[in-house]
């Protein structure tokens, strides 16, 4: 059933996006430039805004904005699952996750928190500016073997990545599987309250 | 004009900057770890971007070896929650202890 809707809403966007560009490639269009655009801006202002504000609950607002840039972009790639995979798990846990550690280890006020620290401030815009001329550099002038797959698109879908997890990757995943038991369980066991647990005399 | 591979390296390059800059500026130590989901982020956007643009090779045993971009993105993503909980946790650890999560100001091996 989510696949068909998937496909529709694909198939809709893929139409406009031919209808504007007379049939070229898909990822010519206009819809779908506008669309790229319009989420590698929510993906990367929100990250200039994150280097400046002072407040850790603005911040989190603004990492929210990020990460739903992020999954439109997954998505205009057209790795549907991997895109509400993001916003399943980054948004709606990891976000959440972070929220509750603000709201758990603030007991000043919360502007003092987030001021970066004045000594460090220069050493990082000098880094980062360095690595981001250097890594822009790297990515735009090498010559990629690009070639997008047509626009068959074989293979992307949640049925394929599901027979991939279970036939080619499956010890990843049930590695992944053991390792995020073990994370949960070792985190409730290192974030308990200390006293409440006495030894055994 | 055509949204080609290049772009979304460019995305990832400058999301990961971003996330870098804000580790090693931040001294709240949630700040320090909302910069490390940016750098994941950057990260799997290289992957997916990758995967999406590298034509299928013949002669793999299996024909969907094209996706393993993708399923190395995903994996990203899973490994991102498992970290995110430990990494929180041990801030909580440390507020109890330290009552601050200065990363500056926890400088002592012991309580």
């Amino acid at each position: 059933m989510f696949e068909s809707a998937i496909s529709l809403g694909s198939g809709g966007l893929g139409l406009l996006a031919s209808a504007e560009s007379g049939g070229g490639s898909w990822n010519s269009g206009g819809l779908y430039v506008l669309a790229f655009y319009l989420f590698a801006a929510l993906a990367v202002v929100p990250g200039i805004f994150l280097l400046m504000v002072r407040d850790v609950v603005r911040a989190a607002f603004l990492l929210l904005g990020s990460l739903s840039g992020v999954a439109g972009l997954y998505a205009l790639l057209g790795a549907e699952f991997i895109a509400f995979a993001q916003v399943l798990v980054y948004i709606g846990g990891i976000l959440i996750l972070l929220l509750f550690g603000v709201m758990l280890t603030n007991r000043e006020p919360i502007l003092l928190h987030g001021a970066p620290t004045h000594q460090l401030v220069l050493p990082g815009v000098i880094v980062g500016a360095v690595s981001l001329v250097g890594l822009l550099y790297v990515a735009t002038s090498y010559s990629w073997q690009a070639a997008p797959i047509d626009s068959a698109r074989i293979g992307y879908s949640a049925k394929n990545l599901g027979f991939l997890l279970m036939t080619d990757y499956v010890l990843p995943f049930e590695i992944a599987s053991v390792l995020l038991l073990v994370a949960l369980i070792g985190a409730a066991m290192i974030a308990r309250r200390k006293g409440l647990t006495q030894e055994p005399e | 004009m055509e949204i080609g591979l290049t772009h979304f390296l460019v995305i990832s390059v400058v999301l990961f900057t971003f996330g870098t800059a804000m580790i090693v500026t931040r001294r709240n130590a949630v700040m320090v770890l909302m910069g490390l989901e940016l750098l994941l982020n950057a990260a799997g956007i290289n992957f997916v971007a990758f995967s999406r643009f590298t034509p299928a090779v013949s002669g793999h045993t299996n024909p969907l070896n094209h996706l393993s971009g993708d399923i190395t993105a995903l994996f990203v993503i899973v490994l991102a929650a498992a970290e995110a909980a430990v990494a929180l946790a041990i801030v909580l650890n440390i507020y109890n202890t330290f009552n601050t999560i200065d990363v500056d100001e926890v400088d002592a091996l012991r309580e």
